[in-house]
């Protein structure tokens, strides 16, 4: 009996909790609003389950609580009751899972015009190298890392040295222009992750990872460092700053080269 | 009378094993300590794993100080709080639940539920419990020894895990890995006697489909896990290979602090597919006993037989299957070929709907029952909310593009505690109300268990719900220090105030627990041998506790399914399942 | 992943199959039988030969995960191929032969031969012995050559595989020297048969296993693979 209301309670107060609680995404700044959508659809589908789940459960405890006289149902299966039940779960699966898809597809297939930028990770400092003029960064490679090429960029590599290297500083972005992230790391694993942006990855030794965002919104930004990578990880913080074309050229203008540092 | 209609058997009943000869005990050491008897055994694994588990509750609070309360505590610095959380899900995954459903449950219902004197073999199986024993020890040995415990995350992700920015990483690792050795090794000993027990041992007319749902999820986790828990050994060799002998299997070169290491060409992404080959069926293997004993728990207390039976077993043996390819959910941000995800996220979401089915026929199982509120009810309703819960965040998690926002973050950490730490350790506590009294004789006293309850599930509830919408907020997981990140309001760090008062409160409520597990050892209630009034066989022993070999001198026979409850007609409200039909209506014609 | 997802797949077959002989879909409350009307069944199968097939297929995954890793390894660019030592020859004869004694030590022991099942027994360990030692001599003969086991990791796979393999070998001698002990003590045929028979599946399974090792070490497996899927394409172009 108790048990009921509580069950009620619970449902009620999830749902209450879920509408006024202050603690939600953080306001979107890129591109993946579909990222946000297909959470909310989530949120519907699965909230609707668990209240119907749990409400029928306290119905039945109040209903079919012990009392004097009372027997259970003598009922090993009902085979249209399951039947049903498994296709309407089947339903919204899929309803949760095709958008999930689609929105995948558009996530890891970067657009053609986007500008590469790389981001590298090191215990516990963020890098980046952005291309120079010629629009392609050079070689780099974790063997090749010294005192004077923090990064490993490949000094043999024609497109290394107008590339600009931001060493542990802040990035900017311009808004409204597509990014891919070129994603390396010097000793562990990493995880460049700026949640108003919503998309994150991994970041592993040895190879490049990726992903694409076209930040909509100026403003600045913290990173996060999303994978455990020793002590200091929860320090492994940095900024991004989304900023207007025009601000972006002349920040660009002020950043050294591979070159300049090499010499 | 019981007449309901009812044909002959089809399948041939199992074949009865020869009567086994037992090794019986000599004295008090081979009876209490260096004991072949399953139930020993079950209750040896059982204590050494709430022993190790109360460890992990201790160290869950001094997390839990750190993030409720950062800087409050001195004692807890950055390496010292790696340290706690990677002991704690490692300590609670493996040598709690893993043991605790397997070991302890394992060892103790499937002999008797399934009519068998012991396990087949029960030299292996007293070995079993002394290497995992073993390998306890080495665990807890790694907080003694220079620079303590490992602090790579329980995930212990390489190339991370083995170098000198992480804690532990002299002889903590080390230690780590020959532990997880040493628990596989002893657990395969007692999973082959589990699985070869059930196939062989079965007593006569106990086919497959007359097992109680308990041994079916016992039995298919039992078989996951052998074959699972390969992958985390392998994980393991390799890594110490790399730590010790100075190979590159999962090294990639590396500059570390300005230092260009030996390592070369080694493929990180290689171990995760390795650790979450076993990873995520390990999940399952918590799970489906879990699964299995609430069936049983919903079905004695509301005295009704499950409903969908067939479904039940289906969804158990299909879960399990499924459950092996559905691994690099976890890996989605890993950096892995990207168009895994299609697969992945499919294989997973498809996983969702047997496991639906599953929650649907426990709740259609109550549906129209005659409930009583009993603790273990109380547990298993308790598991049946969290459990939805747990599951149905799990589907943010599998959606592959979902997850990209909410990997890595509390949400993650809301998501496993709700539905593979609340949900089985609900689980766990009901059983333990539940077959006390056949262990001891005695029942756990009612008062002290629904305070015990009331507390542990709304508590875990509080702690975990809001938890999910730190995660969606952004709030990373693992981060000793959160205070100051530029997204966390303030009114997010009085949550995780909160959230640490709350799980403060919880865990001291176990000591009523274990104040009761020790009380009712001498003053409960005297149980008699089937106070439930359950159909299942080991109710049905002649003697209370049962004596070694279980059925004094003959074995009994199965002549029905476990879920004999209420059947119209009878006089009782359960029938046992070695009681036989009353054959009046059928005079051969 | 895909060594250990086709072993799986094969399991996963094996056990469906059973299963589907298990009458998984009867209704099994409406079987409720009467006292008396359950026969015995037919001969039942020793736990022990049961408990060796399970054991089997967790070493079975446990080497089909080695292969995945290898197989997954071998895709990253330091990859060098190294070439086997030519003493894995000879030993896998060793191999084969201990094999070959220990099915007609079965064969002599299930016509009640004692003297056949404790002559193939002698062979198999001497067999056995050999085996072991060549392969410690093919680590020598690496490490005379300058591959240490972290000198690449190919090398590194080879001293991996070659260990967990003679580690099972090793254990394997335990289980022959426990049937000579049956032998020699003279148990009873019928546990000495089941002894025989145990050991011999085992070793059994050991030569299958060591023959896929080298099929893969010795890159043969891969160079298979690579035709089969030449072939594959090149059909599917035409």
């Amino acid at each position: 009996m108790i048990f009921a209301v509580i069950m009620v309670l619970i449902v009620v107060g999830s749902v209450v909790f879920h509408f006024l609680s202050p603690w939600w995404f953080t306001p979107l700044a890129s591109n993946w609003g579909y990222i946000d959508d297909t959470t909310v659809l989530t949120f519907a589908i699965t909230g609707a389950v668990f209240s119907a789940v749990v409400l029928f459960v306290a119905y039945c405890l109040w209903k079919f609580r012990h009392q004097e006289g009372r027997k259970a149902a003598y009922e090993p299966e009902n085979k249209r009751l399951e039947s049903i039940l498994t296709a309407l779960t089947a339903g919204g699966v899929i309803a949760m899972l095709t958008p999930g898809l689609f929105v995948w597809a558009q996530f890891i297939e970067v657009p053609e015009e986007a500008t590469n930028v790389e981001v590298v990770g090191q215990q516990w400092l963020w890098s980046y190298r952005l291309p120079g003029a010629d629009g392609q960064l050079g070689g780099a490679d974790n063997r090749l890392i010294g005192v004077d090429n923090t990064l490993g960029v490949n000094p043999d590599d024609p497109a290394s040295g107008d590339d600009v290297i931001i060493e542990g500083g802040e990035l900017l972005l311009p808004v409204d222009k597509p990014v891919r992230f070129l994603l390396r790391s010097i000793d562990v694993l990493h995880d460049f992750y700026v949640p108003e942006f919503r998309a994150k990855m991994d970041m592993i030794p040895g190879s490049v990872t990726y992903f694409w965002i076209t930040p909509t919104k100026t403003g600045t930004y913290e990173i996060l460092c999303a994978e455990l990578c020793g002590t200091g990880h929860s320090y492994m913080r940095g900024m991004v700053t989304v900023v207007t074309q025009e601000e972006y050229d002349e920040w660009l203008t002020t950043q050294v080269t591979f070159a300049d540092l090499a010499s | 009378m019981a007449d309901i209609p009812h044909e002959a058997s089809a399948s041939a009943p199992p074949a009865e094993i020869e009567e086994m000869e037992l090794p019986h005990a000599h004295g008090w050491w081979s009876t209490y300590v260096f004991s072949q008897d399953a139930k020993v055994i079950a209750v040896q694994y059982a204590a050494t794993a709430l022993a190790i588990g109360a460890v992990a509750l201790v160290l869950s609070w001094l997390i839990r100080l750190q993030l409720g309360f950062p800087g409050a505590v001195a004692f807890i610095d950055a390496e010292r709080y790696y340290q706690f959380i990677t002991m704690h899900g490692m300590i609670m995954v493996v040598y709690l639940l893993t043991a605790l459903f397997l070991g302890g449950f394992g060892n103790y219902l499937i002999p008797l539920m399934i009519g068998a004197r012991d396990m087949v073999f029960p030299y292996a199986n007293m070995l079993s419990f002394w290497v995992y024993l073993l390998a306890v020890l080495v665990l807890v040995a790694s907080f003694f020894v220079p620079g303590g415990p490992t602090g790579a995350g329980w995930t212990l992700y390489p190339p991370q895990a083995i170098l000198s920015n992480t804690p532990g990483q002299q002889f903590g690792i080390v230690l780590m890995l020959v532990s997880l050795i040493l628990f596989i090794a002893g657990f395969t000993m007692g999973g082959l006697n589990y699985t070869v027990t059930v196939l062989q041992a079965r007593t006569r007319g106990m086919t497959l489909m007359r097992m109680p749902l308990t041994v079916w999820g016992i039995f298919v986790a039992t078989i996951m896990a052998l074959l699972a828990f390969p992958a985390l050994f392998v994980a393991a060799v390799m890594m110490l290979f790399d730590k010790l002998l100075g190979t590159s299997f999962f090294m990639p070169t590396l500059v570390e602090f300005g230092e260009q290491l030996s390592y070369g060409g080694g493929s990180p992404i290689l171990f995760q597919h390795l650790f979450w080959f076993f990873g995520h069926p390990e999940v399952y293997i918590v799970a489906l006993p879990a699964f299995g004993i609430v069936s049983d728990l919903i079905s004695t207390h509301a005295r009704r037989n499950i409903f969908g039976y067939r479904m039940m077993v289906w969804a158990i043996v299909i879960i399990g299957a499924l459950s092996f390819i559905v691994w690099a959910h976890h890996m989605y941000v890993s950096g892995m070929h990207p168009y895994f995800g299609f697969f992945f996220a499919t294989t997973t979401l498809i996983i969702a709907v047997p496991t639906a089915i599953k929650v649907y026929n426990w709740v259609l199982t109550l549906w129209r029952g005659d409930i009583h509120f009993t603790p273990p009810m109380l547990f298993a309703l308790g598991f049946i909310v969290t459990f939805v819960n747990g599951g149905l965040s799990g589907l943010f998690l599998g959606n592959v593009v979902v997850d990209v926002p909410l990997s890595d973050t509390m949400f993650v950490v809301a998501h496993f505690h709700m539905v593979m730490g609340v949900a089985p350790i609900l689980v766990i506590f009901g059983a333990i109300y539940h077959w006390y009294p056949k262990v001891t004789g005695r029942m756990l006293d009612d008062a002290m268990a629904k305070f015990h309850f009331w507390v542990t599930f709304l508590g875990a509830y509080l702690i975990f719900f809001p938890m999910h919408y730190l995660g969606l907020m952004g709030a990373p997981r693992r981060y000793f220090e959160s205070s100051d990140i530029l997204l966390m309001p303030e009114s997010a760090h009085a949550l995780n105030a909160f959230i640490s008062i709350v799980a403060f409160i919880v865990g001291f409520a176990q000591i009523v627990f274990v104040f009761n597990l020790i009380w009712s050892r001498k003053h409960g209630k005297e149980a008699g041998g089937n106070p439930w009034r359950a159909t299942t066989l080991e109710w049905q022993t002649p003697e209370t506790p049962p004596g070694h070999g279980n059925w004094g001198k003959d074995l009994p026979v199965v002549y029905r399914w476990a879920y004999d409850y209420s059947v119209p007609g009878a006089a009782e409200d359960f029938i046992p399942q070695n009681q036989p039909a009353t054959v009046t209506r059928e005079t051969p014609a | 992943m895909s060594a250990v997802l086709i072993f799986m797949a094969v399991l996963a077959l094996g056990a469906g199959w059973w299963l589907s002989r298990q009458g998984l879909l009867a209704k099994p409350w409406l079987q409720v039988d009467a006292a008396g009307t359950l026969a015995q069944s037919a001969e039942p199968r020793q736990p022990a030969q049961v408990g060796l097939g399970v054991f089997l297929a967790v070493v079975g995954s446990l080497f089909a995960l080695l292969i995945s890793a290898y197989v997954l390894r071998a895709e990253m660019t330091d990859w060098q191929a190294v070439p086997l030592p030519f003493i894995v020859w000879p030993n896998t004869l060793c191999l084969i032969v201990a094999s070959l004694a220990l099915e007609w030590a079965r064969a002599g022991a299930t016509r009640g031969n004692l003297g056949h099942a404790r002559a193939g027994a002698i062979v198999a360990s001497v067999a056995a012995l050999a085996f072991l030692a060549g392969q410690l001599a093919a680590w020598r003969m690496l490490a005379g050559g300058g591959y240490f086991v972290n000198s690449g990791p190919a090398v590194s796979f080879f001293y991996l595989m070659t260990a967990a393999h003679g580690l099972h070998v090793i254990g394997g001698m335990f289980a022959l020297a426990r049937t000579f002990e049956r032998i020699w003590r003279s148990d009873g045929t019928q546990r000495i048969r089941l002894s025989v028979e145990l050991a011999a599946t085992y070793w059994l399974f050991m030569l299958f296993v060591w023959v896929i090792l080298l099929l893969v070490l010795s890159g043969w497996a891969g160079e298979f693979l690579s035709i089969c899927g030449q072939i594959l394409s090149g059909s599917g172009l035409t």
